[in-house]
């Protein structure tokens, strides 16, 4: 299908967390592997937002990293506009990252503090090649301007800007080689709402202006809902739902996400009794067998401590948990 | 009305500069009733965590009360000599702090640190405050408190540590507890949690609560009344539900659209314009008029005092004087 953009399958990654090898001989200790993602699917259509959203430590960044080639898959693989990525080739994905780009959480770590922030917006032109001598400062100044500062704001150090301001710059950067693609890691989760509403509310109107696709990484589930097409929730770095956004939060499947969206203090003032929220993220180093949710969840049965689940098709997308699917009936096994 | 346990009266917060003075708290003024909850919202740099510190007398130098009073119970607080201010700091007002990993010693077991605080400030033999103790962890839901209390703090989860500060604010049994951000460090499904701990157990304990956060969802399920300060200056205060539902200082309606919300998409958010002012450039006048939409020609000149409105609300702002000017608007 053509209007698919990015496509994600069977993406895992693992981290080598191990001792030292002498400490390992000398304990007697095996290697110690954290699985940051696992085996995670899904596509991202083009024009659209697709959101993960997850608590600390559930493989939201790792997968951005990955998509954006800061870091290997472990195994899988995705595919950019119909084209695998391969990490292994330099110019290959030098090709593709032209039109790939990302906006970081901190602004105040993302910009060089030691460069003006002319070269900062201009510093993907330039590495693509994309123009030369005038025309640069000329685009680096329509790009300031788009996004809400002056043109006289290109000689100007990172340190003389806000928080919100920062984040324009960011995005100012991210638009200069012409993406497709923006991959967004927390845009806002350093700012404050007042400032967060007018970065939301850019972030959109220049993907209605130029037709961008987002990935939109967040905690925060009010942010997601008001901002993506999709949702994608991550525990323990498995994709246990996929849902358009305004149903995801109606009809949440999976019960992670009932306890999720229960979570969230919300200013409604509805009084409405929440069930309440039990335990914490086990270790991913040494997570809970089968479905990672089990210990927590309310419905657990005997399967959901032995068989991970695997994503079927609901009413609203697709979810991975075991109430979806009828038990199968048990016949002798001999595997 | 009975009288409040916390008095704030015109309290003025100044940090000396090379550059000047800067007024980082300008005349904030409120009371805290028995068992209460107050929330106190705003942006970064708007004053709130200042405000939690100048009542613990815990200002960092050279930040320094320069005006108003603080009351607790009757007693003037805010010119106590240290000695005063310490006996007074951890047993009659508590705090919890954002960071949990900060606000625990690494170095002693959470047992030695809770049964310190404990008999720092009661008169208990050691076997009886590390009774106390246990109690304490178990009923901020520490599960298997009697073996989990000899654990340093880096044994327990963001979660637990948090809920170790708690318990640690509590030990004394405090009158007030300050709970400075104390969830923003933590995942959704923890922060409700916490919430939902700390709001029981102050409860239980008849403790006031003065909650600091710039979230105000937690505010909303949380306080009982809301303040909300702006550039130093109390914009709002009143009951939560009318200040969330009903806000009248332009800037809280302002804010309260910036926020998105679950239940309902709206296709853009509200965005105030600009910025909050610099302590070293706050307007003449209100300080929100650069922003303001509904801004006339007196909030370029007066500052607005608290105006009172119907129920216990308070809004500092020139749109509800019954003295109109005939202004423009």
């Amino acid at each position: 299908m053509s209007d698919v953009l990015l496509t994600v399958s069977g993406l895992t990654r693992r981290f080598d967390v191990s001792k030292p090898l002498l400490n390992r001989v000398i304990e007697r200790e095996q290697k110690q592997f954290l699985t940051a993602t696992a085996d995670v699917n899904f596509e991202i259509r083009r024009g659209e937002t697709f959101a993960l959203v997850g608590e600390s430590g559930s493989g939201k960044s790792t997968i951005a990293k990955m998509i954006v080639g800061l870091l290997e898959p472990s195994a899988g693989e995705i595919r950019f506009d119909g084209k695998v990525m391969d990490f292994a080739s330099g110019a290959a994905m030098r090709q593709l990252r032209r039109r790939f780009q990302m906006i970081f959480q901190d602004p105040f770590a993302s910009l060089n503090p030691r460069w003006r922030v002319g070269d900062i917006i201009a510093e993907p032109i330039r590495t693509f090649g994309l123009l030369r001598g005038a025309a640069i400062s000329n685009e680096v100044g329509r790009l300031l301007e788009l996004v809400g500062l002056s043109r006289a704001d290109i000689e100007k150090f990172p340190h003389e800007f806000s928080g919100g301001q920062r984040q324009r710059i960011a995005i100012a950067r991210a638009l200069s080689s012409k993406p497709e693609f923006i991959v967004c890691d927390e845009p806002t989760s350093a700012l404050d709402v007042s400032v967060q509403a007018q970065i939301l509310n850019l972030m959109r109107d220049l993907q209605d202006e130029f037709g961008l696709t987002y990935l939109l990484i967040s905690h925060d589930l009010s942010v997601v809902r008001h901002m993506s097409n999709r949702i994608g929730v991550l525990y323990l770095g498995r994709l246990v739902e996929v849902a358009e956004a305004k149903r995801l939060f109606l009809e949440p499947q999976h019960p992670y996400t009932r306890m999720l969206l229960d979570a969230v203090p919300d200013l409604a003032l509805s009084g409405r009794r929440r069930t309440p929220v039990t335990g914490e993220i086990p270790n991913p180093i040494n997570p809970p067998s089968g479905c990672t949710f089990h210990p927590r969840c309310q419905h657990v049965m005997a399967r959901c401590r032995s068989d991970i689940p695997v994503s079927t098709a609901t009413a609203t997308g697709e979810a991975a948990c075991h109430l979806l699917v009828p038990e199968p009936i048990r016949e002798p096994q001999n595997s | 009305m009975a009288e409040p346990l916390l008095s704030v009266r015109d309290l003025v917060v100044e940090f000396p500069t090379r550059r000047g003075t800067l007024r980082a708290l300008d005349k904030v003024s409120f009371d805290i009733a028995e068992g209460e909850v107050l929330g106190m919202v705003g942006e970064s740099g708007a004053g709130k965590s200042l405000t939690g510190a100048a009542i613990i007398g815990l200002l960092e130098p050279p930040g320094r009360v320069a005006g108003g009073e603080i009351w607790l119970r009757g007693q003037r607080i805010d010119n106590l000599p240290r000695e005063a201010m310490r006996r007074i700091r951890g047993r009659r007002i508590g705090m919890v702090f954002q960071d949990p990993l900060t606000s625990l010693n690494p170095l002693y077991t959470v047992a030695q640190q809770l049964i310190e605080t404990i008999r720092t400030h009661m008169d208990v033999s050691d076997k009886e405050a590390r009774a106390r103790a246990v109690a304490l962890l178990d009923r901020v839901g520490i599960p298997a408190a009697a073996r989990r209390i000899d654990d340093y703090p880096h044994h327990f989860s963001g979660g637990m540590r948090q809920r170790v500060v708690i318990a640690l604010a509590l030990a004394a049994e405090p009158e007030l507890v300050i709970a400075d951000e104390p969830t923003t460090a933590l995942d959704v499904s923890v922060q409700a949690q916490i919430i939902d701990v700390l709001k029981e157990i102050c409860a239980e304990r008849g403790a006031s609560v003065m909650l600091i956060t710039h979230d105000m969802g937690v505010i909303a399920e949380t306080a009982d009344r809301v303040a909300v300060l702006y550039a130093g200056r109390l914009a709002e205060i009143g009951p939560v539900r009318d200040v969330i539902q009903a806000a009248e200082h332009p800037y809280t309606v302002g804010l309260m659209g910036s926020i998105p919300t679950l239940t309902q998409a709206a296709e853009r958010l509200t965005q105030i314009p600009g910025a909050m002012p610099r302590l070293n450039a706050i307007p003449q006048g209100c300080a929100f008029n650069p922003r303001c939409t509904r801004v006339m020609d007196r909030c370029r000149r007066d500052r607005p005092e608290l105006i009172a409105r119907s129920g216990a609300r308070h809004v500092a702002c020139w749109l509800y004087d019954s003295a109109k000017e005939t202004a423009n608007v």
